[in-house]
Order: structure tokens, then C-alpha cells, then sequence
């Protein structure tokens, strides 16, 4: 294939990996995936290849030097390959979900912290999930007819958020309050090139099940440090 | 005033934000004339209410009233709807699309929280900011590499994201006690470099003036 073999360096459990996937399964890219198998402990590959982030996903395709972060894997898988289009890119949407909604860190804290606190994080999403599920109305997709660009940015909304609230015993989101969220997350894991690249549902909550302790105290290890930056926009 | 309502270009903006500045210096880039609309932060107008209702932040474009918010998203917008102008991101190369997404993405991400944090915190807050704003600093050295501009030789993407943040040098440097020249000479030539450029030129205040705001900022807030 030309431009070379292209990899994937990923994680299990990690919504952001999926995004990569994503979006090669979509535009129907060979790929090798090496998953990392400790984040805590990371492999010389993933340290080498990215040394700014030391995150997944990482995208390796031939000779070239890696691409990081995964929205911009996305738009770099779009624009490189053949295929189906996940383009038109909404960016501003795609961005929102990863600082306001699903993947943002108030997100998370929610997930994994109690009372006053956890109240005042969730008040603050549902206000920023209402505002996305706007975006869904009357479509089967984000984009449209076909997956694209935001909703593989979403997935972590369509199928790990569930699993948090399930290992948490949280429920932020019902049918009843985001109809026609609820409705894409079901079209969206259920559409041939997602599935394939969903991570077990099973396997996912065995092992954030294992990991709710150590979740529950780097969240209040995290509210901790932020109450100390009094950080406010300008 | 006629060429601005052809093209039907405003920008809602405050005077001293990299982020204005960024669409600002892309706009001049790509001799796209545009009506400039200062915005008052502490009294937002209807206008900004109404154009960015989910973050309520400048900057806007609007472009024949539609509008398109956050900074990067704004000059990339610019090169897709105005594809005749010079492009900012390298054209008809997804790789080096991608690592010129991912330089702006790391600015946004380091940059603007860890000064904040300089100018804010005290003690080992500060101290942790200062350590890592030195490494921001080298690492966007590293990215530049040996290259006149961080796309090369043409001015681009990734310099349009973080000139701005050039006049904030000097007031980082005062609360972080830290030279840019020292640690970094390679960025701090690449500054000097983009200066000499009239859409840089005309559109960055002289960092006298942004350590003269943070200083009143931080009288505000009460912070001594």
C-alpha cells in the first residue's frame, strides 16, 4: 500500500486510542495495533516515538515521523488516505468534547468524586451535554448518513462513558434527558467499521472495576492541587 | 470600508489577546481586509452573547454574520474558505499538516495556562511553572529545529499560533526570573524574525505594554 505499513500505538482502555481506530476502520486502512499494556509503565516505542506527550494513540505510517494526539491523527488519517470522507471536520465541536464534554478532566472528577463537589462538576456537564446533544438532532450521525469526523471524536461518549457510570454507580446521562445522544451512541457502536474496533465492553468495566480505587483517589488528589491555582480566564 | 463589506469580515476581539492576535496576523497574512471590533470583557455585548454562546470568549470571526470561534479553528477556517489567499498550513502535505496541527495544538495546551500560572502563583506553585515553562520554551526550540520559520522557510500555521505569544516573553521572563535569550536562542532569533514582518508588526503590542496589563491584572485581582 503506498506511503508504507502503517501502526497504531495504543491502549485497552483508552477512548482516545479508539479515535484512531476509528478512523482508519472507517476509511478501510490496514493497520498493526501494539497496545501498551501498563500506562503507568510505558514502552520504549511509545517514549521514543512520542517524547513531547508520552501519550496514546501515536500513529506510525512507513518511514514518517509519528503523529500524535488524536484528533489530529484523525484529520492526518482523512486527508492521507482513500476513502470514505470523515471530513468535513467540526473542529469546534470535536474540541468542546475534549475540554467541556465526555473527555474533558471535570468529566472525569465527576465520575469519581462525592458529594458538593461531584455536584457541582455534573450541574456543569449536563448544561455542556445539552448544548452537544443540539448537534445531534435529526441526524443518524454527526455527520450525517455516515461517521465522521466528530462522531469518532465522540465515541468515548457512546461507549466508555456507560462503563464509568456503571463502575461508579453514577448516572449522567439517560435517555430521557439526551434522546437523541443516546440514540447516536447506539448507531454509532453499532456500525460495522466502529465495532471492530470497540474495546470489549466486558473486559473494559472488569478493569476499570479493578481501577476504581486508584480512580477515586488521583481524583481527589487532583481537586486538591486545583483548588490551589485559583486559575481564572482572562 | 467598501473592500470589508465585500469580503464581509469582522472580527470580535480584545486588544491584548494572542488568540485576537493570531486571527489578526493570518487575516493580514492573507490580504484579507476585515472591520475590527474591540469587545468589552467585563460587559459582553449582545453581538459576542449571541455569536459565541458556548464559550462567551473572543475571539469571533464572522463571516457575512456566521460565525466561527476558537483561534486555531478561525485560521484554519481562513485557508479553507479563502483558498485563493496564501495558505497557512503547508498545502497538498497531510504529513506535514498533521505536525503543523500538532506544534499549535501543544501552544494552546502549555503555553497561556503555564504564564498564567507564572504571573498567579506563589511559591511552589510558581516554581513549578517557572520549571515548566522552560521546558515548553525548549521544546518549541527543538520543533523549529534548524528552520527559519516552524514550517521552514515559509512562514506558517505553527508561527501564526505562537508570535503572539512573543510579546508575552518579557513579562514571563520579569515573574519567572528567566532570560528567553539565554535558554533559547534559537526562539528568541525566530522572534526577532517574525517581527520583521508587517502582519506581525502591526499587530503585536510592545511587551512593555503586556507586562504593563498583567501588572494591572494582577492589582485587580488582588494578587501581590
Amino acid at each position: 500500500m503506498s506511503g508504507g505499513a502503517v501502526k497504531g500505538i495504543g491502549f485497552f482502555d483508552s477512548p482516545f486510542s479508539h479515535r484512531a481506530e476509528a478512523a482508519l476502520s472507517r476509511k478501510g486502512v490496514p493497520y498493526e495495533l501494539i497496545l501498551e499494556k501498563d500506562l503507568r509503565n510505558k514502552s520504549e516505542l511509545l517514549l521514543q516515538h512520542n517524547p513531547v506527550h508520552r501519550k496514546v494513540p501515536v500513529l506510525l505510517h512507513g518511514d514518517r515521523r509519528a503523529v500524535c494526539e488524536s484528533l489530529v491523527i484523525v484529520e492526518y488519517v482523512d486527508e492521507a488516505f482513500q476513502g470514505p470522507p470523515l471530513l468535513p471536520a467540526d473542529r469546534f465541536w470535536a474540541r468542546f468534547i475534549d475540554d467541556k464534554a465526555t473527555c474533558s478532566t471535570e468529566f472525569w472528577l465527576a465520575m469519581w468524586t462525592e458529594g458538593e463537589v461531584q455536584r457541582g462538576f455534573v450541574k456543569e456537564i449536563k448544561e455542556n451535554l445539552k448544548l452537544l446533544e443540539g448537534q445531534g438532532k435529526g441526524k443518524r450521525f454527526f455527520g450525517g448518513d455516515a461517521v465522521g469526523y466528530l462522531d469518532v471524536a465522540a465515541s468515548a461518549f457512546a461507549h466508555w462513558l456507560p462503563v464509568c457510570e456503571e463502575v461508579a454507580g453514577v448516572s449522567l446521562v439517560t435517555a430521557e434527558e439526551y434522546p437523541d445522544l443516546c440514540r447516536w451512541a447506539k448507531e454509532y457502536t453499532s456500525h460495522d467499521a466502529v465495532k471492530q474496533c470497540l474495546s470489549d465492553r466486558e473486559e473494559l468495566l472488569a478493569r476499570f472495576s479493578a481501577r476504581k480505587d486508584s480512580f477515586v483517589a488521583t481524583a481527589r488528589n487532583d481537586i486538591e492541587i486545583s483548588s490551589n491555582y485559583m486559575i481564572m480566564m482572562i | 470600508m467598501a473592500g470589508e463589506k465585500k469580503q464581509g469580515l469582522q472580527l470580535l476581539d480584545f486588544w491584548v489577546s494572542p488568540f485576537g492576535q493570531r486571527c489578526r496576523i493570518a487575516l493580514d497574512e492573507k490580504g484579507l481586509s476585515y472591520e475590527y471590533l474591540e469587545q468589552d470583557l467585563a460587559n459582553k455585548s449582545e453581538l459576542l452573547l449571541r455569536a459565541n454562546p458556548v464559550h462567551k470568549k473572543i475571539p469571533v470571526l464572522l463571516h457575512a454574520g456566521r460565525p466561527v470561534c476558537e483561534s486555531l479553528i478561525i485560521v484554519q477556517y481562513l485557508d479553507e474558505a479563502f483558498p485563493a489567499t496564501p495558505t497557512l498550513l503547508p498545502a497538498g502535505d497531510p504529513y506535514a499538516r498533521a505536525q503543523a496541527r500538532f506544534w499549535a495544538d501543544y501552544v494552546d495546551k502549555k503555553l497561556y495556562d503555564c504564564g498564567t500560572r507564572l504571573w498567579k502563583l506563589k511559591g511552589d506553585g510558581h516554581a513549578q511553572a517557572r520549571t515548566e515553562m522552560v521546558e515548553i520554551l525548549r521544546t518549541l526550540e527543538g520543533a523549529l529545529g534548524e528552520g527559519r520559520f516552524f514550517g521552514g522557510e515559509a512562514f506558517g500555521f505553527v508561527d501564526v499560533a505562537l508570535v503572539p505569544f512573543t510579546s508575552w516573553f518579557l513579562t514571563y521572563e520579569r515573574f519567572g526570573d528567566l532570560s528567553v535569550e539565554k535558554e533559547c536562542p534559537k526562539l528568541a532569533a525566530w522572534a526577532k524574525r517574525c517581527a520583521e514582518r508587517p502582519s506581525v508588526a502591526k499587530n503585536l503590542y510592545p511587551p512593555e505594554k503586556v507586562y504593563e496589563f498583567i501588572c494591572g491584572m494582577k492589582k485587580r485581582f488582588g494578587i501581590e
